[in-house]
């Protein structure tokens, strides 16, 4: 197989990491939704925590697109 | 369809050179002195006055002040006075280049790996260094967690310290690639705009749409934009959390 193609194939693969991340995303969201509801006085105080949690979920989807976008505009 | 990945490249702008060394000055030191000079006189403009009762200006500066204060105080303790200055300068430059990115036709500073890099090794380096200069050997224990049971302490150790060693990489990464990749779609919906509005009749109708996402989209990279510089931030206290205050 040609190195262009298996490239593009790479990518395309690539992009299969960010399922995991979507699902790390939705149970953080869904975790401070049961516990605000729970208690919505504390509710408030964790949102730094929460902002915190989701980017480093975030960062790791992101660090699959990067392989993917390595893949297809790296020259090597 | 352009390459949407042009807007990252480097152009020299003042071709320098000094002993040998290119030190050209390009379009991203030029926003780099852009963001430092925004950031100074955002702050400095803002505590002219120095009244007792803040008006909008001095408020926003004194928040900024107290929001990085709040976060060293909570997460390093109050042995961590003395590196306010560092993460609220390092919060401050990261924000501001984050969101001075976001400007049509600005090009995002922290969009570079070795920016953030440089960054994120600056920090990991000054974290080990105050680690051996505060406890001396003991710093090792770092990597012990309390309570392991004794045959399972190589193996953990071994975990540790490649989990720590592995801190500059995701810590430059994860700003690199978000900024990278939220301007990388901007750029591609933004070249759905123009070849749909070209193509005259119906697609040009069409061409609201890519466009209305790209509205969507810029409000969606200014929230990733402060959040990320927030977690830049709030990681290098964590970090540096572990070699002043050995919690191990």
């Amino acid at each position: 197989m040609e190195a262009e193609a298996a490239k593009l194939i790479g990518a395309g693969l690539a992009t299969v990491g960010m399922g995991g991340a979507g699902v790390g995303l939705g149970l953080i969201f869904g975790n401070y939704l049961l516990g605000a509801m729970r208690n919505p006085a504390a509710a408030d105080k964790q949102r730094g925590n929460l902002m915190f949690g989701f980017a480093v979920t975030e960062a790791l989807g992101i660090f699959s697109f990067l392989i993917a976008l390595m893949l297809l505009f790296v020259e090597l | 369809m352009a390459n949407p990945l042009e807007q990252f490249e480097i152009v020299r702008m003042v071709p320098l050179e000094i002993a040998g060394i290119d030190a050209s000055i390009t379009n991203a030191a030029i926003w780099m002195m852009i963001v430092i000079t925004a950031v100074t006189v955002f702050l400095m403009g803002g505590m002219r006055r120095g009244a007792l009762v803040p008006g909008r200006w001095q408020s926003m500066a004194e928040l900024s002040y107290e929001f990085v204060a709040s976060m060293v105080r909570d997460n390093v303790g109050s042995e961590g006075r003395a590196y306010f200055p560092f993460v609220f300068a390092l919060f401050m430059f990261i924000l501001g280049a984050n969101v001075t990115g976001l400007i049509p036709g600005a090009f995002t500073v922290t969009s570079h790996l070795a920016v953030t890099f440089a960054f994120a090794a600056a920090i990991f380096l000054g974290v080990i260094v105050i680690g051996f200069a505060r406890h001396g050997l003991r710093f090792f224990t770092l990597f012990v967690a309390p309570g392991t049971p004794l045959a399972f302490l190589p193996l953990i150790v071994i975990l540790e310290v490649i989990s720590f060693c592995t801190r500059p990489i995701t810590h430059s990464v994860r700003l690199f690639a978000n900024m990278t990749a939220g301007h990388i779609l901007l750029k591609v919906f933004g070249g759905f705009v123009v070849g749909l509005g070209a193509a005259g009749g119906i697609f040009t109708v069409m061409g609201v749409l890519p466009l209305a996402f790209n509205v969507a989209l810029t409000a969606l990279e200014l929230l990733v934009a402060v959040i990320q510089a927030y977690v830049f931030a709030i990681l290098t206290c964590v970090y540096l959390n572990d070699a002043v205050n050995l919690n191990h």
